[in-house]
């Protein structure tokens, strides 16, 4: 029926509604096709890191990158890596990427009951880790083992806590992946996603309550992003002023939904960041002198107090969520060969060797040495057990829950018969 | 003192005492709270100190979460227990779980006060009593005062541990003591010996009951705002019941339940919280596990309804002291 006042002008004869579910453009079955994710081609320049979040707009919608399809670094951005960083970043990037496949075979093989690869992701981790200070204290979700991984972590603690040995400090109590590493300013895993996020922010508050000079970071994924603690992160960060990082790794994926489902159809996750007042800054993800240069800016930027900034990663989950997942039920194979940023360690490779800093000769023999070194550590941790074998004594079940065992806890662990 | 005063007093005796303690929440800071709970604090201890949040429950108590990490001890404020809701899972998920989690590496020494209970006509959102949900989550401890001298020494003791702890305050109780005759005028602290409250530093143990009146005839296990009720039905029923205000629900003060039930035989239970999974439920089976040779008749709970909390029926809803009475009775009778 028309009505009778301006409302038919404006929308016409009222039609049925439409409700709309996003869709990934391509499904199993179909050939791969990126050609819709464009690649905004013009370089930002590095703004001074007192510019108001209002002037950064364009930051939330752009790319900032460095390394061009020439391997070589350009632009305002470039951060002016020395050859040695670069080969530290490389190494640290390669001995995640081994440990990770190191790790599934050994759930393959029963060695472990889970376990999740950062595959394609390794640059956002090891290049922020060495942009940060060794106690700036990380946040992160379950899929930033890279962090460790570059402050240098035992891999041997990490990869007792994946089997779940007597060697794990969390004294088997954790899924597989979940590290805790205080020394190393690495937080507590937790399975509840997101939960990090406003933690982090607290955590920064109490730094800058104290007079400290440690920054906080924390990391979610994309998917993370449409759970509350994101908004509540965002909100606290922005109204505080607080010194912390609030990255998004947005690799397109949240288990089997693509980043559309997480709001992600018609904007961008770093744009998230301008109705809070903060900067965000979307970033080529895959390009290590690019994440360490956004990192650096927003480091800079907390240091100086002007609080947070929140920065999108552009990247690809290339491996299977978890071990418990098989990607090829809901996107096309072959999608991460053509994933238009490339990969990683093999961009920043090409970069040191275009720049005479590096070689295949180097590269094969740096291949073979970490894969020494993830073999060796390898031996070491399954020495304290693997799944199933010389866990921790069941007595210890009742430890931790709170500071001091109280009575009711006394009494279950003597029904238990310890 | 009135218990507003006293939990002001808490906070600001562990303000002065400790650097790493800060207050915080929606409304808590310039205004001091809308009990008035924190008044005057942030004027005293500055506003990085004592702030107002935005309206965020979840990120009052995830920022909280990452303060405790840190080494502060943050205490904050949930308005009404009725909305701790939008934080339940950095209480249960993260709060609870980072001392077992990391294996010992990452604490969470914050305490979550939140004005709880019924008798005022504060309807569904303005009357709850959640304990039981926080009692179910192993990490938590759980404390409800029944009085002005309890809830400044409960209050600084909780700010003092070591473990997240939930503090429900019975907002009924805030001015004066309640025993559920609601047609009669009410009372003020002043003048109750509970509301004598030292200036200073003093501290009540969390996990320790208080037997407020000794007796040989019936165990009767309360909390919060129905220990008033409980002693108001006791002496109008003139048994001679032993009441214990339980204070903390976790840890529980086991040895003080069982010793007592053990002497009379009979145990009645009662609180505001709704019946089914209610707290009274886990008293219920664990006196029935540890003094099931020594009890003479079946454990009594009077508790709220399995209804949402009404407006206009209070009266109806609220276990005052006419239905606490017909309890002990019964079970007297039996």
């Amino acid at each position: 029926m028309e009505t009778t006042d301006g409302r038919a002008a404006e929308g016409g004869r009222r039609q049925p509604l439409r409700f709309h579910v996003p869709e990934p453009k391509c499904r199993p079955g179909s050939a791969p096709d990126l050609a819709d994710i464009r690649l905004p081609q013009a370089r930002l320049p590095r703004p001074p890191v007192d510019t108001s979040s209002d002037q950064l707009h364009e930051y939330a919608y752009g790319l900032v990158r460095v390394l061009g399809d020439d391997h070589r670094a350009s632009g305002d951005w470039d951060p002016g890596l020395t050859p040695d960083f670069l080969r530290k970043g490389l190494r640290s990037m390669l001995l995640t990427r081994l440990y990770d496949q190191r790790m599934l075979r050994a759930q393959r093989t029963g060695k472990t009951s889970f376990y999740m690869q950062c595959t394609g992701e390794e640059a956002i981790a090891v290049a922020q880790a060495m942009a940060l200070e060794p106690d700036d204290m990380c946040f992160p979700s379950y899929r930033q083992q890279g962090l460790l991984i570059a402050r240098g972590w035992s891999l041997v603690d990490m990869m007792c806590q994946v089997l779940n040995n007597s060697g794990d400090r969390m004294k088997g109590r954790q899924l597989p992946v979940m590290y805790s590493a205080k020394e190393a300013s690495f937080f507590t895993i937790s399975g509840n996603l997101g939960t990090q996020f406003i933690q982090a922010v607290g955590w920064a508050m109490a730094s800058a309550y104290k007079g400290d000079t440690r920054l906080a970071a924390a990391w979610v994924g994309d998917g993370t992003t449409a759970e509350a603690d994101f908004h509540y992160a965002l909100t606290f960060a922005a109204v505080y002023r607080v010194p912390v990082l609030l990255n998004v790794v947005n690799n397109q994926w949240a288990i089997s939904s693509f980043q559309g489902i997480a709001g992600g159809e018609v904007t961008t996750f770093a744009a998230r960041a301008i109705g809070y007042g903060l900067p965000g800054l979307r970033v080529d993800g895959n390009d290590f002198l690019a994440v360490c240069a956004a990192t650096r800016w927003a480091i800079a930027r907390a240091r100086a107090g002007f609080g947070a900034t929140v920065l999108e990663f552009y990247t690809y989950r290339a491996a299977a969520h978890s071990s418990s997942d098989d990607p090829s039920g809901y996107r096309p194979e072959g999608e991460a060969a053509l994933w238009p940023l490339g990969d990683p360690i093999e961009r920043l490779k090409q970069h040191l060797v275009a720049a005479g800093e590096w070689s295949e000769e180097q590269h094969a023999a740096l291949t073979a040495e970490l894969t020494e070194t993830i073999k060796a550590a390898g031996k070491e941790a399954e020495s304290f057990g693997t799944l199933g074998g010389k866990a921790s004594s069941p007595r210890t079940m009742f430890d931790d829950v709170f500071k001091e065992l109280p009575q009711h806890l006394r009494r279950q662990r003597q029904q238990l018969g310890y | 003192m009135t218990m507003i005063q006293a939990l002001n007093s808490a906070m600001d005796v562990m303000l002065e005492r400790d650097p790493d303690v800060l207050v915080f929440g929606e409304d808590v800071g310039y205004f001091g709270g809308v009990f008035r709970c924190t008044a005057g604090l942030q004027k005293k201890y500055g506003h990085t100190r004592v702030f107002d949040t935005p309206i965020a429950e979840g990120g009052i108590v995830g920022a909280a979460v990452g303060m405790g990490a840190y080494g502060l001890r943050p205490v904050v404020e949930i308005q009404f227990a009725d909305y701790i809701y939008p934080a339940m899972d950095q209480l249960t998920s993260e709060a609870a779980r980072l001392r077992y989690r990391s294996g010992g590496e990452f604490t969470a020494p914050i305490t979550v006060r939140t004005p709880c209970g019924g008798g005022i006509y504060g309807g569904q959102t303005h009357s709850q009593s959640p304990e039981a949900i926080f009692t179910h989550v192993c990490g938590l401890k759980t404390v409800m005062p029944s009085n002005p001298y309890d809830a400044k020494g409960l209050l600084i003791a909780a700010i003092e541990d070591d473990d997240p702890v939930i503090f429900f305050e019975p907002k009924r109780l805030y001015n004066g003591p309640f025993d559920g005759h609601h047609d009669r005028p009410v009372k003020p602290w002043a003048g109750h010996p509970m509301g004598e409250v030292p200036e200073g530093y003093y501290r009540i143990p969390l996990g320790q009951a208080a037997v407020l009146r000794p007796g040989a005839a019936l165990t009767l296990l309360c909390y919060g705002t129905m220990v008033h009720v409980a002693l108001a039905a006791v002496a109008e029923s003139g048994i001679d019941a032993e009441v214990i205000d339980l204070r903390t629900l976790v840890p529980l003060d086991l040895d003080t339940i069982e010793a007592s039930v053990r002497k009379t035989g009979r145990c009645v239970i009662v609180h505001e919280a709704t019946r089914t999974g209610g707290f009274g439920a886990e008293l219920s089976a664990q006196v029935q596990e540890t003094c099931f040779s020594h009890l003479e008749a079946p454990i009594e709970r009077i508790t709220g309804w399995d209804t949402p909390y009404p407006l206009a029926h209070e009266w109806h809803y609220f276990p005052g002291p006419a239905r606490v009475g017909e309890a002990l009775k019964r079970v007297m009778e039996f």
